[in-house]
């Protein structure tokens, strides 16, 4: 196989640690069980060092909540100076204006703010914490440093609504960009699918106020970034433009890997950074080899005209609901398996919040399920 | 003036968030910006390495003409920064 392409984008979770709970998040359900031992500044800046050098361009601080470590600032500017474009994505808490304010001084180059919903009611029953008049201070307080801002709302069946109100609140907070991005059904969200998903009736609404809002050239100097669920389209999307070709994410505690939730894939051994280089993962290791290219592919992919569009699209999705990764993604209508997406969309359809009440992802729901799952459970 | 005197006379600009820069890993000149990267071509890069905030897009165009002498190429650069600032990562 000839060298890989470079990981134009790294993504460093800092930290597990975060005062929100959002019930969507991407990161493992069994976090808490991870020994909590973060890379420490030096090494996260070798991270740093490694990767700009296999040809990364653009950083991401995620976490968690990355505004969370002391050393932020540190980490930002080293990461400045090695020419990366650098971007932190932060729900705003645990943020004050002086931090921002040291961030820009620090290098950083843009900041995306989450919301949770455009009411202060709903934001923070979704956050699980009095967070939105924070949020909007920081919000005021990122472009008043000016640096570009990024809002986003990941949105789902109890705040698709307010699309309305959403594109009018980023408007008042002058945002350049918002992003609309319906939860991608991984980590916590998967958990919680029954009562996440949206209505297809409440989706084509949704759309119809992102296009009149656009239509009538409300607020021309905002780019809106519509993200539609992917449970609702007959082709799967393009993860990660592919396994191991353009993404590398570093966890909290350095375990490379190709995608977010990668992690759960039986059978490989994610490496770590501490044990190997970046430079060595990236091109060398049996887990990022594992699907790249097509020759992993099953029927009906390994076939099809456009495997090299979509490849094949999520592993992730097909394991979780096949239980085989190297399946056609069965949001495919192709996919032998197509019937468990509309099943999941069926279900969903009849499921209340009633009748399954919503699981918040906090350390203690994560020891739990994790007890309930068993050792070796993802 | 006419149009085409009052485009030159202009002074364009990375618009905030975006940077310029050469990234070695694809060969190439680039603009970075929140989340994103555009690969520019070798020319698209010879006009931006002039764009500094303080040149017009007539002083632009001389300079690049004493490096290339053979060509003719104001109505390229014009084109250049139309579009680019139709895409939002330049200001004019």
């Amino acid at each position: 196989m000839s060298e890989p392409s470079a990981p134009l984008w790294l993504l460093a979770e800092l930290t597990y640690k975060c005062p929100l709970q959002c019930p969507y998040c991407s990161n493992p359900v069994d976090f808490a069980k991870s020994s909590g031992v973060e890379l420490d500044t030096d090494q996260w800046i070798r991270v740093l060092r490694e990767g700009r050098e296999l040809g990364a361009a653009q950083l991401g601080l995620s976490g968690g909540e990355p505004i969370v470590r002391k050393d932020l600032e540190l980490i930002v500017a080293e990461a400045h100076k090695l020419g990366y474009y650098t971007n932190l994505i932060t729900s705003g808490i645990g943020m004050s204006t002086d931090r921002v304010a040291s961030l820009k001084q620090a290098g950083l180059d843009h900041i995306q703010v989450s919301f949770q919903a455009s009411s202060s009611e709903l934001n923070n029953w979704i956050a699980g914490t009095d967070s939105f008049e924070h949020k909007i201070e920081m919000a005021k307080a990122v472009k008043a440093n000016g640096f570009p801002m990024v809002l986003c709302f990941v949105t789902h069946r109890e705040n698709i609504e307010q699309v309305d109100d959403i594109l009018q609140l980023a408007t008042r907070l002058d945002a350049d960009y918002v992003e609309l991005a319906t939860t991608q059904y991984y980590g916590w969200a998967f958990l919680n699918r029954d009562v996440l998903m949206p209505t297809r009736e409440q989706l084509t609404k949704a759309e119809a106020a992102v296009n009149r809002f656009r239509d009538e050239k409300i607020n021309d100097a905002m780019k809106i970034f519509y993200v539609i669920p992917d449970y609702y389209e007959d082709r799967p999307k393009p993860c990660m433009s592919g396994w191991g070709s353009l993404f590398m994410l570093v966890t909290p505690d350095g375990t490379a890997l190709p995608c977010h939730s990668a992690r759960q894939l039986p059978g490989i051994e994610f490496p770590n950074v501490k044990d190997m280089s970046m430079g060595e993962i990236w091109k060398r290791s049996d887990a990022f080899n594992k699907f790249r290219g097509f020759d992993w592919m099953q029927e009906p992919c390994r076939s099809c005209s456009e495997k090299e569009k979509d490849f094949g699209g999520c592993r992730c999705q097909a394991y979780m609901l096949t239980g085989n990764a190297a399946a056609t993604d069965p949001v495919c209508d192709k996919s032998p398996d197509r019937h468990i997406v509309d099943a999941a969309i069926e279900k969903s359809a009849v499921t209340t919040s009633a009748a399954k009440p919503m699981v918040f992802r906090n350390a203690k729901n994560s020891k739990i399920l994790n007890d309930r799952l068993g050792p070796g459970s993802r | 003036m006419n149009t085409t005197a009052a485009e030159l006379s202009k002074v364009p600009q990375l618009a905030n968030g975006f940077r310029f820069q050469w990234e070695p890993a694809q060969d190439s000149h680039v603009i970075l910006y929140p989340e994103g990267m555009k690969v520019l071509s070798g020319s698209a890069a010879e006009i931006m390495q002039l764009c500094d905030g303080t040149r017009s897009i007539e002083k632009i165009v001389a300079a690049l003409e004493e490096k290339f002498p053979e060509a003719e190429l104001q109505q390229d650069v014009l084109d250049f920064f139309a579009g680019a600032a139709q895409e939002g990562w330049i200001n004019v």
